[in-house]
């Protein structure tokens, strides 16, 4: 029985003009453009610099900023409000003000402001603007100290050598960060999508009708429904596994094998899901909408773009309920650290668990009689 | 039809609230072997800085590689030998800070936090030994002084609702009723075709304009983000509506089955919108080709034209050029689609 549904659904698969070329295409396309795109790293912030000073001092700053590589001078304002309005219209994030008499009082009472102003509507880039201009003054100071002489390292400064190192990704590459993840949202959207908007397919045509009066069990129509995503599901991770080592260099840490085992039972998780969706809506642009709602939440509470701990606790509380958050770590982990099975092993159960309800849910929720 | 109206409402709140980027309570691990006076100090302030709280102590250096591997530790400080002694006599005393690096954003942000915490303390040393030569930086952060990521995001999702509602739901809407065949009875009708293609574009231009009240009035009362120019700020979203309206016309002419409209405009509309119009990754960390094909997104205007008006509060005439780009960009839409918007069936 299960083997004549599977040969009906594939040859569905087959037929469709569509569906073939987008398992092919979509996970390329995505892995192809996608990593390049989601960058969020922050560089070219634009400093506008309003020096009220004119001392030798103030323009050796002020030359010092564009090497350090984060920083383009966009332009050397008179006044404030020069300055204010560059920001206004976007032609500046940073705004660094040299007051009066910086230079005289760098010598006289050895201490001297500057002050900083950053647009802060994207916090981060605010955040981080101000900061490595902080850096560069307390290393311009720095300069001025060892030039005067007046300090050798040997005496009684104290001083500690701060020295970041970044395990796992050295270079911080975003790609890095990315690729892992960008295969769980493939895997997510064509292992989920797929079967929801298949079953109202067959409700929407009248075929359903035509499978609700042969003798099939519920169980045996969805698993010949869940079948064919699985098997399509590995098509996209081998295509996405291909990709990720040629064009990213990106091979993963740990075992292959265990991201296989671990992709079988999350797909059969998100098919589930969108099985059950399908089986609750009437039309496939009610499916869909359905089906996207969730899928965007899940996404965006996966941890995925943002992570997990800077949410609230109330919000991190949800995310327990998340199959995605537990993939999503699971690949990143694997591909990254290398963690193995018994380091993931909550995470595992985890899966299970979501793969057994949402597809008893799914055989429970069909219903053969209208 | 109730998820159109449900979904802005817990896009706003999910991304007003749970979708940050700020580092909070990241977690932190710590091998001392020196514990002495002033790693004590210094732990102090990292546990009772907002950003982070001290979740192990490490003792042994190998340990580094398990804790990471567990999942559970976000970052690992190690404090040198004899740190006390070498900090105020030597100048060689050092904090390594091990980052986890398979989240290059938060380990960049988590670095330059705990940098700041020893830097501020290290300061204060220097303070108190009367050292020349000190800039003092004084910050101040414009707009949004509590660096809220809801400030940032919430135009982005103003933009993704409006492309969501106006363009996908229209082509859908048009589809299914070629793919019904009632298309056929409304254009053998006398009622002329721009009043068919108009009496459907109105209740989704309706829909969007309630969605936009309701996220305005969410933003502003429940996430406390400045309303800004309103006037402006209305005015441009009404032209974005028409633009994507326009869009949602465009695609319903191209293509013929549902399944085909909606992947069309997922894959055509929404992924370029989510990832190409600045809400999420900056369009100046991007590689040139895509920062030029960016340009091409109409959503990426609105965002920068609502980040504008309505954290800035600028006057209209810093948007002048985004509204002229949405504005030539929906005609252009709207002539075409109206063109090919055919009379007549195959």
């Amino acid at each position: 029985m299960l083997k004549y549904l599977l040969e009906k659904e594939f040859k569905q698969i087959q037929r469709n003009p569509f569906l073939p070329k987008m398992i092919l295409f979509m996970p390329i396309m995505m892995m192809l453009v996608l990593p390049w795109a989601a960058n969020q790293e922050i560089k070219g912030i634009q400093l506008s610099i309003v020096d009220h000073d004119h001392s030798t001092l103030s323009e050796r700053l002020i030359h010092k900023i564009p090497s350090s590589g984060y920083f383009k001078l966009t332009n050397i304002s008179q006044s404030n409000e020069e300055a204010l309005e560059s920001i206004d219209s976007g032609k500046s994030d940073i705004i660094m003000e040299i007051p009066n008499h910086f230079e005289r009082d760098l010598y006289t009472s050895s201490k001297a402001p500057i002050m900083i102003s950053a647009n802060a509507v994207n916090g981060m880039k605010g955040g981080l603007g101000s900061q490595y201009l902080g850096n560069i003054l307390s290393n311009y100071s720095e300069n001025l100290r060892e030039e005067a002489g007046m300090i050798s390292r040997q005496t009684s400064i104290p001083q500690c050598k701060i020295i970041p190192e970044y395990k796992f990704n050295p270079y911080l590459d975003y790609k890095v960060f990315m690729v892992p993840a960008l295969m769980v949202m493939l895997l997510t959207m064509l292992a989920g999508f797929l079967p929801a908007l298949n079953i109202v397919g067959e409700k929407e045509k009248g075929t359903i009708e035509q499978i609700n009066v042969t003798p099939i069990p519920k169980s045996i129509f969805i698993l010949a429904k869940l079948i064919p995503y699985w098997i399509i599901g590995f098509v996209v991770l081998t295509i996405c596994f291909i990709i990720a080592a040629l064009v990213y260099h990106l091979i993963p840490v740990g075992n292959l094998f265990l991201i296989c085992i671990f992709a079988a039972v999350y797909i059969i998780v998100v098919s589930g899901m969108g099985l059950v969706i399908s089986n609750y809506s009437d039309t496939m642009q009610q499916a869909m909408f359905v089906m996207w709602f969730f899928i965007m939440i899940l996404i965006l509470m996966s941890g995925l773009f943002t992570p997990i701990s800077s949410m609230p606790d109330w919000a991190q509380k949800i995310t327990i309920f998340n199959p995605l958050r537990y993939f999503m770590q699971v690949m990143r982990q694997i591909y990254l650290k290398g963690s193995g099975f018994l380091d993931l092993l909550p995470h595992f159960i985890a899966l299970c668990s979501f793969a057994l309800f949402l597809n008893l849910w799914a055989v429970l929720s069909y219903k053969k009689s209208s | 039809m109730l998820i159109v109206l449900i979904m802005p409402i817990v896009q706003i709140i999910l991304f007003g609230f749970a979708i940050t980027t700020e580092v909070r309570n990241a977690k932190v691990a710590v091998f001392d072997p020196s514990c002495d006076i002033e790693t004590q100090r210094i732990k102090q302030r990292i546990d009772a800085s907002s950003y982070f709280t001290i979740a192990q102590n490490l003792t042994d250096y190998n340990q580094i590689n398990d804790v990471f591997k567990k999942g559970k530790i976000n970052i690992v400080v190690v404090f040198s030998k004899d740190f006390a002694n070498n900090l105020l006599h030597t100048g060689d005393a050092a904090i390594q800070i091990v980052a986890d690096g398979s989240e290059p954003n938060q380990a960049s942000t988590q670095v330059g936090y705990l940098s700041q915490i020893f830097a501020s303390y290290q300061q204060e040393l220097l303070e108190q030994y009367h050292v020349p030569f000190r800039i003092v930086p004084n910050t101040k952060m414009l707009y949004n002084p509590q660096r809220k990521d809801a400030y940032n995001f919430v135009p982005g999702v103003m933009g993704i609702i409006m492309i969501l509602i106006c363009a996908m739901m229209t082509s859908i809407a048009i589809v299914r009723e070629k793919e019904l065949g009632t298309m056929e009875i409304l254009l053998a009708s006398p009622i002329k075709p721009i009043y068919i293609i108009f009496a459907k574009m109105i209740p989704y231009m309706v829909l969007s304009l309630v969605n936009l009240t309701t996220i305005l009035l969410l933003s502003i009362f429940v996430l406390g983000v400045p309303p800004g120019n309103l006037f402006w700020l209305v005015i441009i979203s009404i032209l974005f509506i028409f633009l994507s309206l326009s869009l949602g016309l465009l695609i319903s002419t191209l293509v013929s089955t549902q399944a085909a409209a909606m992947l069309s405009s997922a894959m055509g509309l929404l992924v370029p919108t989510l990832l190409l119009s600045g809400i999420i990754f900056p369009i100046e960390s991007m590689p040139v080709i895509l920062q030029d094909i960016s340009v091409i997104v109409p959503a990426r205007w609105y965002i920068t034209a609502i980040r504008k008006l309505m954290i800035q509060g600028v006057d209209v005439q810093y948007v002048l050029k985004e509204f002229a780009i949405l504005s030539i960009f929906a005609v252009i839409l709207m002539t075409v689609s109206l063109k090919k918007f055919k009379i007549r069936l195959m």
